[in-house]
């Protein structure tokens, strides 16, 4: 992948972590998977039982008095925004480390502008002109420094993940400067807004998320194979990637 | 945006393509033409959802609607099979034809019931190239309220003519999707086919 060409930057960096993370893989990204490793199928499929029930009786009804019908409201945008917001100094972080400086760029102007221009956020004004966000995590940071993703793993309440992305979620969390920066009580601010916007989404995909968990036969197993195919895109999957199969071959 | 519909057309490449060597001095121009021909079948079959969309029928008049817009652009049988997964190879013609039949109504209605997502949205292609022994055609959806997203179309002409087999959303693809759907449903009737075809024809 091109952000490969960004790699020595990345070394420079003081942290031991990171130094010792490069040496340990061969700084080239992990192959993408086609297969699926799912040695704890029965354990993760306890946890989805468990998250079905949550989203039965609690997030879903909740989810829904604040969609309401059609189109997302403006305070669910502004919730949206604002908790997205927050989590552009994690995304600058992570496309350093991953060597990205024209992405790390992007997320800085973006935060930049969006803080005040955009009201704290509450807008988007950056997306209105063209500049897009440059979404990343340090799941994605592993990848690029060549981390398989391990075994799926289904998490209470967070849901869909990889073995790899649980580790990224943690240090996320433990390296957000976010979460450095502010101290409580403002740091709830950002978890409320975070936790307030992923209800948002649960109404804005309602028909999606419905059609997943209670429409189809085994509800487990499709929201696993669509994390892990819609993870490895994100990842890099390019356009004419020839790894999809092709029915005719047979 | 251009208001592109969302399926695919140009029924007629002939399969007197298939034909001998002489063919070989001619492949690039040949293959080029396949890319736009594969580009238009997209193009079409798009226009034609959002027509019926737009018609302002009822709810199970456009299920008709999508099932003929789905038969005539995408290759069912194989979409079938696919779907059916390990258990295609022990059916016998007779259930294959009548999988292929009921599933294709399954789909246009499971699918189909999402229509309402795609009102005022656009959907448009941006590129076709050759992959393996298939095209793909890539568009980009913009829904209403959405960020826009990656939208592939596979499409063959191993069937005789140009038809799609898969559909890839942002890395999710169809054929997979499917056949872990109807392997669960087939599961919960102890594997059986003809079980699963009549219940089929009712989900």
């Amino acid at each position: 992948m091109q952000r490969n060409v960004y790699l020595p930057v990345a070394r420079r960096t003081t942290l031991p972590l990171v130094a010792g993370l490069i040496a340990l893989s061969a700084c080239a990204p992990a192959p993408v998977p086609q297969d699926l490793n799912d040695p704890n199928e029965a354990a993760n499929r306890e946890v989805h039982a468990f998250n079905k029930a949550i989203d039965t009786s609690l997030v879903k009804p909740i989810s829904g008095v604040f969609a309401g019908d059609g189109e997302p409201g403006l305070v669910s945008r502004g919730v949206a925004n604002f908790a997205d917001n927050l989590s552009e100094p994690s995304r600058v972080v992570n496309s350093l480390l991953q060597g990205n400086i024209p992405d790390a760029a992007q997320s800085t102007l973006r935060f930049a502008f969006n803080s005040t221009v955009g009201l704290a956020g509450i807008l988007d004004p950056s997306t209105a002109l063209g500049v897009e966000v440059k979404d990343t995590d340090f799941g994605e940071t592993l990848h690029v420094w060549g981390v398989g993703e391990g075994a799926y793993v289904e998490l209470p309440l967070a849901g869909p993940s990889t073995e790899r992305d649980v580790v990224g979620m943690a240090v996320d969390y433990v390296i957000n400067p976010v979460s450095i920066l502010l101290d409580p009580p403002e740091s709830y601010v950002a978890t409320a807004a975070g936790l307030a916007s992923k209800v948002g989404d649960r109404g804005r995909y309602s028909d999606t998320v419905d059609s997943i968990l209670y429409d189809s036969a085994d509800s487990y197993a499709q929201a696993r194979l669509l994390y892990l195919q819609n993870r490895r895109y994100e990842l890099g999957q390019t356009v004419g990637d020839d790894n999809f199969e092709d029915p005719y071959a047979e | 945006m251009p208001n592109d519909p969302l399926f695919l057309t140009r029924r007629s490449f002939g399969a007197g393509l298939a034909a001998g060597a002489g063919y070989l001095a001619l492949a690039l121009p040949v293959r080029a033409l396949t890319v736009d021909q594969a580009r238009a079948l997209v193009d079409k079959a798009i226009s034609e959802v959002n027509a019926t969309i737009g018609s302002g029928k009822s709810e199970s008049a456009m299920f008709v609607d999508f099932e003929r817009i789905f038969s005539r652009y995408s290759d069912v049988p194989v979409i079938a099979r696919s779907a059916l997964g390990v258990a295609a190879r022990s059916a016998s013609k007779a259930q294959m034809a009548a999988f292929t039949d009921a599933y294709q109504g399954y789909v246009s209605r499971k699918y189909g019931r999402r229509f309402r997502e795609f009102i005022g949205g656009t959907i448009e292609v941006t590129d076709a190239r050759p992959v393996k022994s298939y095209f793909e055609v890539s568009s980009v959806a913009y829904l209403k309220g959405e960020a826009p997203f990656d939208l592939r179309w596979h499409v063959s002409d191993k069937s005789g003519k140009q038809l799609f087999f898969n559909i890839i959303i942002e890395g999710v693809n169809m054929l997979a999707s499917e056949r872990t759907e109807i392997g669960a449903l087939l599961d919960k009737r102890g594997g059986n086919i003809d079980a699963l075809i009549e219940d089929l024809k009712r989900i």
